[in-house]
């Protein structure tokens, strides 16, 4: 048994320890809204966050997420740094087909609660493991900055020192 | 495709409502080989059809007066979508169209996706058969959506000067509200069981609007593809049913090689798996969950015999189309006497271009759900292609193709692989599914079974000469392609083959737009058995690349400017000039290239839409190439929703940078060696150029703009990259040590 805590909810899963955590999130708690894009780390389409940090989910076996919390982009909407970047990526209509995104906005929240203040050379390096074959790039780069203009200015400094830290 | 896009223009220019002309132009593109294809044939683009009575109720008791509008009593306006939305952003254009002439508030129209059901949902531009390809959306259901959206406000107009006792001419009609000055209002939800009452009204007796009375069309109105940013749009990927299995399919290694046998016995003890299937295919494996059907599949163990697989490598491949460039091919345009004026020519230039095979790689791997029931079988998949793919099923379960119910969901990108003539993946998943009757399956393709699958924009040799007179003025163009045919042996051969020539092998060079007297296209087609398919923008894909890097070595040769030497080749060709003007002043072009960067420009027609880039690269100080900048500009007619056109020239940017960059599906001794994103290279946003879009104002009938933005782009960084180092680059992906 493995007991984690996944957007804020304790879970114990009856599932082999190295199934990799996309598809504990996927197949056994049914939460979809995590992509599966390669399987291997290289597309960060399955981008979640443990402990706060960015991991790449279809990689991770669950027994690495023991006593750890497992954030989904499901749990974007009670973040404000989620809100701000999805309300960004509304702004900037960033989504084409789509399926990458849900890993981008996990990427770029990660970003910005590290560095609420991105250049683009500083997204370009922290959204580099990110693809998206629709191209979308220019419009991620902008709503990162929007969504740093806008939503995370407003927010609680700490809540970036406790991810720092 | 490009018969697709012809067929288009002509349909949209003679705005004829009945659209009789491209069900006969189909029938007639499809040949012979139409003939073996069940096709439910109707009297096409008939709105009235849609209604089984001559009211307009539907069994949901909503005012549905086509088979396009439904507007119920709670106020929502649903648009049917014909068209797959894979990012292309048809949720959002094809619904502006309707909503425009019904009048509606943006906010209250919902798109639904439509049913397979060709007698209502074909493809105007295809004639009979539905589906999605060709940058055809928009294009095929211009007047036909118009005449939907206005024939149920017409209807709507009537009910309430029924209602109110006026004149119809005196009901006005805003965002959903029709009012009349005597202060009587209604919505549209208030007026709809009205309006169902009564007989749907002639198509000529609707009168479409103005372009200056357009509301929406030519706004950025907001995408109605939504919940894609937060994880609640459901792929195909994320769709279940109860007691559905996940299937993982075990492949030959390489093309052309057949199973001799397997042992399962490891797998069917491993966990979570429920059975294994011999299909056609491969061997399958299905189970509870893809993490059990993914450790059960390594665990299988298949001797295969590859006696009759590919086993040329691609060197291999590439010497012997190198080859096959220096003898004749078959014509497929012949202008003048191209041989004999290079021959009398002051200066000749020849090169040699070549392209790798390519996989389309949307970041969803092909998946698909079937379900194999005793009166048909349903699937649910991000359906590009309805009709073929109806058809195809329906072979394999010995059915008839209107059992075969396809539910149409998101697609995690398609670039053309879904859009497949054999309907390889939703045909594998239904051979599963057909040796578990009753239980829903869900194939799902690992990033490495997409990689490995084939269906690759095929490789090609291109070889150009080109003859220049004393005064640098080009006198002759021979070109010869080399490459395997999209449409051989598919359902597309009767209509895109033609005298022996793959209209898809040739299309952007054979319709050369530039005068230049004496002008030779041929092509030789070449059988191997790697599987190909249409990938985004088709024979533009290498086409352009081709004709728009030699115009450059040419222009170089004669000592011209490569914009001034298009404008005069383009004389009389204002769409295209006017794009290629466009681009070169918002670029400055003529004005000083910034220290380190080379400048270059690429234009070109596909689908109907011209569109012309000009990019700024630099080296990096390892030498790499970058690209910093690229202007481009885009006529595409009426600009129906200017921030998707914008955001499909960024894309189509991003999509052929990587080609032009760094993508290339390459065989060893027949094997695939790429296998996902670490071999088979994508652009990243760190290589994402800063973009510029300008839409050039127009009034024509719109054309589409899913495809055309890729095509320009390489050969606009080769010769920008050509301007910077003095050296051309014949190959793609560019190599810069050769």
């Amino acid at each position: 048994m493995i007991e984690v805590t996944v957007n804020g909810e304790a879970r114990t899963l009856d599932v082999p320890a190295d199934t990799p955590i996309l598809w504990v999130l996927r197949d056994t708690l049914k939460l979809t809204g995590t992509r599966f894009g390669c399987g291997m780390a290289l597309c960060g389409a399955c981008t979640v966050h443990l402990d706060g940090s960015p991991i790449r989910s279809c990689m991770t076996p669950i027994s690495q997420a023991q006593g750890k919390q497992i954030t989904t982009i499901e749990a974007m909407e009670n973040d404000p740094v989620g809100q701000a970047v999805q309300q960004a990526w509304m702004d900037e209509a960033v989504a084409q087909c789509g399926y990458c995104q849900s890993g981008q906005v996990m990427s770029a929240v990660s970003l910005l609660k590290r560095n609420p203040t991105p250049s683009d050379e500083q997204i370009d390096s922290g959204m580099s493991g990110n693809i998206c074959r629709c191209g979308t790039y220019p419009r991620i780069r902008k709503a990162i900055q929007r969504a740093a203009e806008n939503g995370t200015a407003s927010i609680d400094e700490s809540l970036f020192t406790e991810v720092k830290a | 495709m490009r018969f697709m896009s012809e067929l288009t223009s002509k349909l949209v220019s003679e705005q004829q409502p009945q659209g009789g002309t491209s069900r006969r132009g189909f029938l007639k593109l499809m040949g012979g080989a139409g003939a073996g294809l069940t096709l439910a044939i109707n009297t096409p683009f008939s709105l009235a059809n849609a209604s089984e009575s001559p009211e307009a109720l539907n069994a949901d008791g909503d005012f549905a007066p086509n088979a396009f509008v439904r507007i119920a009593p709670d106020n929502s306006v649903s648009v049917v979508i014909k068209h797959i939305e894979m990012g292309q952003g048809t949720f959002t254009g094809l619904s502006t169209i309707v909503a425009d002439e019904l009048d509606a508030a943006w906010s209250q129209v919902v798109p639904v996706p439509a049913p397979a059901d060709a007698s209502r949902y074909n493809n105007l531009a295809f004639g009979p058969m539905q589906g999605t390809g060709g940058s055809t959306a928009i294009a095929n259901s211009w007047e036909q959506l118009r005449l939907a959206g206005a024939t149920a406000k017409a209807m709507l107009v009537t009910a309430a000067a029924q209602a109110w006792n006026v004149p119809a001419s005196e009901i006005r009609v805003s965002e959903g509200v029709l009012s009349h000055a005597s202060g009587r209002e209604a919505t549209f939800g208030e007026m709809a069981d009205r309006a169902a009452q009564l007989p749907v009204p002639e198509p000529k007796s609707i009168t479409l609007k103005t372009p200056d009375q357009f509301v929406l069309i030519g706004k950025s109105v907001s995408r109605k593809d939504v919940g894609k940013n937060d994880g609640t749009a459901i792929f195909t990927q994320d769709f279940k049913l109860d007691g559905m299995l996940t299937a993982l399919v075990l492949h030959p290694p390489r093309f052309g090689a057949t199973l001799v046998s397997f042992d399962d016995s490891e797998t069917r003890a491993s966990n979570g798996v429920v059975d294994v299937v011999q299909i056609p295919s491969g061997i399958a494996v299905l189970a509870k969950d893809y993490w059990s059907a993914h450790v059960g599949r390594g665990k299988l163990k298949a001797e295969w015999d590859e006696s009759g697989a590919i086993s040329q490598s691609s060197d291999e491949m590439m010497a012997e189309y190198r080859e096959l460039s220096q003898k004749e091919g078959l014509p497929a345009r012949n202008d003048g006497d191209a041989a004999a004026a290079i021959s009398d020519a002051a200066t000749v230039v020849e090169a040699t271009y070549e392209f790798p095979y390519l996989s389309h790689a949307p970041m969803e791997p092909m998946n698909c759900v079937a379900l194999v029931k005793p009166d048909g079988c349903e699937i649910w998949n991000g359906e590009q292609f309805q009709t073929v793919d109806q058809n195809n099923i329906a072979a394999v379960l010995g059915i008839k193709p209107e059992q075969v119910k396809i539910n149409m969901l998101y697609a995690g990108g398609s670039f053309g692989r879904r859009a497949n003539p054999h309907s390889d993946y939703l045909v594998e998943t239904v051979h599963i599914a057909k040796a578990k009757p009753g239980v829903p399956v869900k194939l799902v393709w690992s990033r490495e079974d997409d990689v490995h699958a084939g269906y690759y924009r095929p490789a090609y040799v291109h070889r150009l000469r080109g003859g220049l007179d004393a005064e640098g003025n080009i006198t002759g163009w021979q070109q010869h392609i080399v490459g395997q045919s999209i449409a051989q042996g598919t359902l597309f051969e009767g209509g895109m083959i033609k005298d022996g020539v793959d209209d898809t092998s040739v299309e952007g060079a054979s319709n050369l737009p530039y005068a230049i007297p004496n002008l030779n296209v041929s092509l030789t087609t070449t059988q191997k058995q790697v599987p190909v398919v249409w990938w985004r923008s088709v024979g533009s894909t290498h086409t352009a690349y081709a004709t728009e890097a030699f115009l450059d070595e040419l222009a170089a040769k004669a000592g011209k400017d490569p914009v001034e030497l298009r404008m005069q080749l383009l004389k009389g060709e204002p769409r295209w000039q006017g794009v290629l003007k466009l681009a070169a002043e918002k670029a400055g072009w003529g004005s000083e290239v910034p220290e380190g960067r080379g400048r270059g420009v690429a234009v070109h027609k596909s689908f109907g839409t011209y569109v012309a880039q000009v990019a700024e690269v630099s080296l990096t100080d390892s030498g790499q190439l970058k690209v910093e900048k690229v202007v481009c500009a885009v006529d595409c007619g009426v600009a129906i929703n200017p921030d998707v056109i914008r955001a499909q020239m960024e894309g189509g940017i991003g999509f052929g940078l990587s080609p032009a960059m760094m993508s290339a599906i390459t065989l060893d001794k027949g094997k695939v060696v790429e296998s996902n994103f670490h071999n088979y290279q994508v652009l990243r946003i760190n290589q994402m150029p800063e973009i510029e879009v300008h839409i050039v104002p127009s009034a024509e009938a719109p054309t589409g703009v899913g495809e055309p933005g890729v095509p320009p782009i390489a050969p606009a960084v080769a010769n920008a990259l050509a301007a910077l180092t003095g050296k051309r680059y014949h190959q793609l992906p560019i190599k810069l040590d050769t």
